[in-house]
């Protein structure tokens, strides 16, 4: 190979400034007031609805498509605030493809389901943009609980323990809250600074203190938290990222895809987010797939997502892939890496292992996605060592950790599917849970 | 290739599809239009007497009931007869007749209900060349409180005497329009034929408000914050049209004559079911107003395709072949026995028809199997009643089928052989006779 006559290009600013306008705005429009109604009368209204149970947050969804057909979105808001309050993100970003969807029973008969999640983006941004607040705190219990992390498990727990009157403090790592919404959902899912107008709809209802860049092992100790507080909901996400175990791995521009995302979604202008003009995003989940198509967006010729099994067994769903593919992306599958191919200590190419053969695929940039990992080290040691299952934090049906006074939810636990919509509803029972033990 | 051409009471017309007197007949523009794109004939807008024309409110005149995607179910009107000048709607009847003289103009009409004014018109509208003559007895709104339209269509001895100074001052066939705001459509069309009508036309516009606005709390339409009632059209209407037709078709006091169908015909099918029924013709306006005229197109080739599939060469052929099988409920079939049938491959697994069974009737369909989620009808508690075939969005998927020998419902065998409630053992009227014998 002639990697010595090869130039890199990693730039910023690559395409007009109207050209990000386009490419970073909503994926999927919203409804209009005439489409919601047309598509909320294809709802059979389902007995026993497949939809709901399919739904890890088991929101109503036949009640509130009615209510959205006979008029009355602000209703249906309140139908799925019941049970998710993050409903207008889960709107967005859930894979409703293999939820809610999948089991439509206008799959079955046509192919086609009816539009759940638009649907639902429907009521809940009607509800949010008449600044509609629906829960009020019950009289306050004196009891107070610490959450550590601000994402959907921390907040969803918060919201419902202040419903219940208790006082909560939420403890976050970052500058701002959102979690994964906030720093990892891709751009196009999300724009126009959606997580955090959410964020503050959701903590509107009082009682919930935010206390930012506080992080548990670093500024806070769990065992001092579990003292000043009646109870605590850990819901601090995965913090880890999974290293690529190969040559030259680290070289100038092969960098972590979650990082690379964080800082995109926190750019004041995507545009002077700089990106390679050949880029190679190894692995097969989400953040792969958002990598890859953001990388693309923002004026990249060639990005390839390289995935070492094959097609069916990749985490990121059939739809995902497609919107990948659609939108620019190359997709290969069996690519195992070998090495990271570097020039001078900077990146030319990844070489892959594919079925016995290696394919050298050259690039400017990589990004790495690979899998997070839940970082332990951040909570044991700061308190009583609290079992782990899987790498995660091992919790029972109730969302307790074997830890007394202290629950665990969303991604840091062992249970369930990295979903937005399982970390709500992990958090909402764990808080729950919470109210039944301080109630008692 | 099918023949659709018909001839009512004398009237021919290419085809049996007439435009009803309302909006679209009014002028010659319009009329010309509707005949251009295909229709048979026309009933001229109605025309009232001579002298300064009648005036209509200067707010809305419609208002509807819309189904999925705004799809227009059921339409009111409180719209006047013509609110144009006599002269000039006679000039442009006789223009369009003598333009169209294939096409079937039959003028509809409304007078006071004195012999002087019905003369007088009979006359006039004589002169134009027209095919014939609509009596306008069904108009609920507006000529009703001056005791025109269903005003004279609620009091049959009123028909009756309309009828016969009709027949006696004109030659022109007489076509009495009847209104449904009535509790026994039997008996204006018994006095229409007393009075030696020639036909009957059904069903004009049902008394209706469409809805009431909740801000205002005005009824719709609204005219500056007031509504009055309406006349109802359109597809919502068809069923009880198909039925108003149905009793005069079947009455033997006025079986065999002639009816032109009115009542929310949309399409071929709608037309076919209303000639089954006995209609010589059928009458559209709501469907021609929602769509414009270009509908027909549709409506003759689908009842043209209908006719060559069934082999009918003409519309007589099939013409009143569902009437001898509307009869009373008394005579209906008791050992008629059927069970709803699921199709377990066409299921989408919906549940409807759980719920609906389950909630509103008989717990005879299953949701929960072993287990798993599954639709299946209980033979013990199925009383045949079709409810789950009407709630089940998939056609086809649930099917009522006839059982034999004993029903798994009564335990009882069922008995092969025809048999109705006059002479069920449950029948007071049956111990009664039992009795007197």
């Amino acid at each position: 190979m002639n990697a010595d006559r090869y130039v890199r290009d990693v730039q910023a600013g690559r395409l007009e400034a109207e050209a990000y306008v386009d490419l970073f705005s909503d994926l999927h429009p919203p409804l209009d007031a005439h489409e919601a109604h047309v598509e909320a009368d294809r709802c059979y209204f389902c007995y026993d609805a497949p939809c709901m149970t399919a739904c890890p947050t088991s929101i109503d969804i036949p009640l509130f498509i009615r209510e959205i057909s006979t008029g009355n979105p602000l209703a249906a808001a309140k139908t799925i605030f019941n049970q998710n309050i993050f409903g207008g993100m889960c709107a967005r970003v859930c894979p409703t493809e293999t939820l809610c969807e999948e089991v439509c029973v206008r799959e079955t008969a046509e192919g086609k389901p009816v539009k759940i999640g638009l649907l639902q983006r429907y009521a809940t941004d009607a509800a949010m943009a008449a600044d509609k607040q629906y829960y009020t705190r019950a009289a306050s219990t004196g009891k107070k609980v610490a959450v550590i992390g601000a994402g959907p498990a921390g907040l969803a727990c918060a919201h419902r323990l202040a419903m219940h009157g208790h006082d909560v403090d939420v403890y976050e790592a970052h500058a701002k809250a959102g979690g994964l919404n906030e720093y990892g959902i891709a751009s196009y899912k999300t724009p126009g600074g959606f997580a955090q107008r959410e964020v503050d709809y959701i903590t509107a209802i009082g009682g919930i203190t935010v206390h930012y860049e506080k992080a548990l092992g670093a500024d806070l100790s769990l065992d001092a938290l579990a003292a000043d507080h009646d109870a605590v909901f850990l819901g601090m996400g995965l913090a880890g990222v999974n290293a690529l175990s190969v040559p030259e791995a680290d070289a100038a521009g092969s960098i972590d895809a979650v990082e690379w995302i964080e800082g995109l979604r926190q750019a004041d202008d995507v545009a002077s987010v700089p990106v390679g003009r050949r880029v190679v995003v190894i692995g097969g989940g989400m953040t792969a797939v958002d990598a890859a198509v953001q990388a693309k967006a923002l004026g990249a010729d060639e990005v390839t997502i390289c995935y070492r099994g094959p097609k069916e067994r990749m985490k990121a769903s059939k739809y995902e892939q497609e919107i990948a593919q659609v939108r620019g992306v190359a997709i290969r599958y069996h690519m195992t890496p070998i090495r990271v191919v570097a020039a001078d200590g900077e990146v030319a190419g990844v070489e892959f292992d594919r079925d016995g053969e290696t394919v050298m695929v050259r690039c400017d940039q990589v990004m790495k996605a690979i899998g997070q990992s839940f970082a332990a080290d951040s909570l044991n040691g700061s308190g009583e060592t609290i079992a782990l299952d899987g790498g995660r934090i091992k919790v029972d049906a109730d969302g307790k950790t074997t830890m007394a006074k202290v629950w665990a939810g969303g991604d840091c636990v062992n249970a369930g599917d990295d979903l937005t919509v399982t970390a709500v509803s992990q958090g909402r029972d764990a808080a729950e849970s919470i109210h039944r033990a301080l109630s008692a | 290739m099918a023949d659709l051409s018909t001839n009512f009471v004398g009237i021919t017309s290419p085809n049996p599809f007439w435009l009803a007197s309302a909006p679209p007949t009014d002028k010659q523009y319009n009329v010309e239009r509707a005949f251009e794109v295909g229709w048979g004939g026309v009933v001229w807008k109605t025309l009232g007497e001579a002298g300064p024309p009648v005036v209509n409110v200067n707010g809305p005149r419609y208002g509807a009931v819309w189904g999925a995607d705004r799809r227009l179910l059921g339409l009111n009107n409180i719209e006047l007869i013509t609110d144009r000048d006599l002269e000039i709607n006679l000039q442009e009847i006789k223009a369009t007749k003598k333009n169209w003289p294939d096409r079937a103009v039959v003028v509809s009409l409304m007078v006071p209900c004195e012999e002087d004014p019905w003369k007088k018109i009979l006359g006039r509208v004589a002169e134009t060349g027209a095919d014939g003559v609509e009596l306008n007895f069904g108009c609920p709104h507006g000529m009703s409180e001056r005791g025109m339209g269903s005003a004279v269509g609620q009091v049959p001895e009123y028909i009756q005497m309309v009828a016969e100074w009709c027949k006696q001052h004109t030659d022109m066939p007489v076509i009495v329009k009847l209104t449904p705001n009535i509790t026994d459509i039997r008996r204006p069309a018994e006095a229409a034929k007393r009075g030696g009508a020639d036909a009957v036309s059904l069903i004009n516009t049902i008394n209706s408000i469409t809805s009431v606005d909740l801000d205002s709390f005005a009824p719709e339409p609204t005219i500056d914050g007031k509504g009055s009632h309406g006349g109802y059209c359109g597809p919502a209407v068809k069923p009880i049209a198909l039925s108003m037709v149905s009793e005069i078709a079947r009455n033997p006091e006025t079986a065999g004559m002639p009816i032109s169908g009115i009542g929310g015909v949309t399409t071929w099918r709608d037309a076919a079911e209303f000639i089954a029924l006995g209609c010589g013709t059928v009458q559209v306006c709501t469907a021609a107003m929602t769509y414009g005229f270009k509908v027909v197109q549709e409506m003759i080739a689908g009842l043209e395709n209908y006719m060559d599939e069934k082999g009918y060469a003409t519309i007589e052929d099939f013409r009143g072949r569902a009437v001898p099988n509307v009869t009373d409920w008394q005579y209906l079939n008791l050992n008629y026995v059927t069970k709803a049938k699921i199709d377990q491959d066409k299921c989408i697994k919906c549940g409807r028809c759980h719920i609906a069974c389950e909630d509103t009737s008989h717990q005879a369909i299953t949701n929960m199997v072993d287990g798993v989620r599954h639709f299946e009808v209980i033979e013990e508690e199925c009383v045949g009643c079709n409810l789950c075939v009407n709630v089940c969005p998939v056609e086809n998927c649930i099917s009522m089928e006839q059982i034999a020998g004993v029903d798994p419902r009564t335990k009882k065998p069922i008995d092969p052989d025809y048999a109705n409630w006059t002479t069920h053992p449950n029948n007071p009227a049956v111990w009664a006779k039992e009795a007197a014998e």
